[in-house]
């Protein structure tokens, strides 16, 4: 079973007992007779959750997600210049004009990648997951994914350039990550 | 009064504080940890606070991130405490650049005649959330609609530029482990910095992975911390020299760059390399530009900075570096951005000492031209920490020292202090490279 966040070993090199962010709760504290004496008070120190759900629109860029749930990778295309984006662009950065959007190949090679051993509190229970950026012939700009089905315990340079291919999520979750690349064999 | 040829008036920066960069700060809250960078700036012009208030035009106030304080505002409540109403005051934000775009809002405060005299200062505090949070929190700083879902993380972003630096360049992970034995050992000789510690590249390369291939001790790490900078016209020199009877060494700001790019890695371009003075096109034949190995925006910063102060050569024409090293990897970038070596030979670049301390050992053997052209003699982002909206003005301020000779006074310590330095440059940096600013000093 994964570990949850708060439980993954500890970044340090010394040995220490993992560290975790609960603790108790205070309801009095000593106070001092003398009031100078508060100039050498240690702080309190309490814990204030913040929670909130946002509501994000994916605005101009909804199709992209559409795409993914019907199995489609979509980029877009400037209908002056040509200028292709791998990663959809609603207006030109080169020439202002609007995009077209475009269907991107399915398969596609490694530009760069990374395996992440440590990650936002929010990814830290999917460590270790590899981050590619893709490549396609003819598309100006790339694309970021996750790269799977290849060993992240041995990561080597010779991932870049690798052939990938699109892979799509059965139930969408309208997600960059409804799309995920896999070595193409 | 003087005015240079683009009518900017000249800009002398003439003090500097900063509070001691530390994991966390749980006896203060941020006001009285900026208090002790700003008074201390205060002090070393001989200035009171009440007189302060008289002799300050104005401010610029310098912190990154709402959602590490859950506290929207909080310039303003460093304003207050710092006694500096009712005058005019304003928060910048930029990310990682925070910093050094708070201390270029100041320049341009004087150098428009708006102001005589202006305070930056700047802060974060970090600690409020756990190492993860924190770095959630930073990832957002990410295109929340295509990059941060996808394992937004920033040690992983950086992790995928290295990756190209080297398949393109052949960059070694020793190579990046010599910034961090460097930068680490640099700082064994600043007080004010949270990591000193004297490594190895073994140390470097043995410590935990964090994003392939780059380790804990390649990455900077979240820290509490305060700094302060005073800026002034000529007008504003005297008004200071007046109230306090003293006349301060004054260091002249001669240039300033900044640039841009695209929020997305995904999409940077990749075309031709933007070209200092001293390169020439056929340098970089079949060279695809940025990409996703360098920073356009720290070579536009550069490239005006330099335009601006009439430097063209930085490696001859610039005496330090203190630059925005997040990463190991992301010093070996920006050498090449700033045109210290051509783009590519970063790695070979550090290999060779150039920017290494000319006269501390650091255990790596014979390097050939050790002491060149010191960068980070601070120990930057990697060993000082990075409270991001102080860390730009902490590079101002240890720049500042370096030109006044005054490293020894403030630090206790001359060993890092660059020897007849005339001329250092600063740079300060955001994301995955979207705004970086390059401001540089001289001495008067």
């Amino acid at each position: 079973m994964k570990q949850t966040c708060l439980e993954k070993k500890p970044l340090t090199e010394k040995i220490k007992l993992a560290e975790t962010d609960d603790g108790a709760i205070l309801f009095r504290v000593p106070f001092p007779k003398n009031l100078k004496d508060l100039h050498d008070m240690s702080p309190i120190i309490i814990k204030q959750p913040y929670h909130i759900d946002y509501i994000h629109s994916f605005g101009q860029d909804s199709p992209f997600f559409a795409g993914l749930a019907n199995g489609k990778l979509l980029g877009t295309k400037c209908s002056k210049c040509g200028y292709t984006y791998g990663t959809p662009k609603g207006h030109c950065m080169n020439c202002g004009t609007r995009c077209n959007w475009i269907e991107l190949p399915l398969t596609g090679r490694v530009h760069t990648f990374t395996v992440c051993q440590f990650g936002s509190e929010e990814f830290l229970k999917e460590t270790p997951f590899v981050l590619a950026l893709i490549e396609w012939d003819k598309v100006d700009t790339l694309f970021l994914t996750r790269l799977v089905g290849v060993d992240a315990a041995n990561p080597s340079l010779d991932w870049v350039g690798m052939k990938v291919r699109a892979q799509f999520k059965r139930n969408a979750k309208f997600k960059p990550t409804d799309v995920y690349f896999v070595p193409e064999k | 009064m003087a005015k240079q040829k683009n009518g900017r008036r000249d800009v002398y920066f003439i003090s500097g504080g900063i509070s001691k960069f530390a994991k966390a700060r749980p006896d203060v809250t941020f006001q009285p940890m900026v208090k002790e960078a700003y008074d201390y700036a205060l002090k070393d012009i001989g200035l009171d606070n009440r007189q302060a208030r008289e002799v300050f035009d104005g401010s610029v106030a310098s912190y990154f991130s709402d959602h590490f304080q859950r506290q929207l505002m909080s310039g303003i409540m460093v304003q207050d405490y710092l006694g500096l109403c009712p005058l005019p005051g304003h928060r910048v934000e930029a990310g990682g650049a925070t910093g050094g775009v708070c201390f270029q809002e100041a320049y341009k405060n004087i150098a428009s005649g708006v102001m005589d005299t202006c305070v930056a200062y700047g802060f974060e505090t970090m600690s409020h959330v756990n190492t993860w949070k924190g770095n959630e929190f930073i990832a957002l700083a990410s295109d929340v609609s295509f990059d941060y879902p996808v394992g937004g993380f920033y040690s992983g972003y950086y992790a995928m530029m290295v990756v190209r630096h080297m398949q393109e360049f052949g960059t070694t992970v020793e190579q990046l482990a010599r910034v961090s034995v460097k930068n680490h050992i640099n700082a064994f000789h600043n007080k004010y910095a949270q990591k000193r510690r004297k490594l190895t590249i073994a140390d470097v390369r043995n410590s935990d992975m964090v994003a392939w291939p780059l380790t804990l001790l390649d990455i900077c790490v979240m820290s509490d911390g305060a700094a302060a900078c005073v800026l002034a016209s000529e007008e504003g020199v005297e008004r200071i020299r007046k109230a306090t009877g003293k006349s301060p060494k004054l260091v002249k700001v001669t240039g300033v760059g900044r640039g841009t790019d695209a929020m997305r890695m995904a999409d940077r371009p990749h075309a031709d390399v933007i070209l200092l003075p001293h390169e020439k096109k056929s340098d970089y034949k079949g060279l695809k530009y940025p990409g996703v190995h360098s920073f356009r925006a720290g070579r536009t910063a550069s490239k005006l900075a330099y335009e601006h102060a009439g430097i063209n050569n930085p490696i001859k024409d610039i005496d330090f570096v203190e630059l925005h090293d997040a990463y190991t990897s992301s010093e070996i970038q920006t050498y090449e951005d700033m045109g210290l070596c051509k783009y590519g030979e970063g790695g070979a670049f550090v290999e060779s000492g150039a920017p290494f301390m000319p006269n501390i050992n650091y255990g790596l053997g014979k390097l050939p031209r050790q002491g060149e052209i010191p960068v980070n003699p601070s120990g930057g982002l990697i060993a000082c920490g990075h409270p991001v909206g102080a860390t730009g003005l902490m590079q101002a301020v240890f720049a500042l020292w370096q030109l006044q000779g005054s490293i020894k006074k403030h630090l206790g310590d001359n060993t890092i202090q660059v020897k007849d330095a005339k001329r250092g440059a600063i740079h300060s940096h955001a994301g995955t490279g979207t705004y970086v600013t390059v401001s540089i000093l001289e001495k008067n």
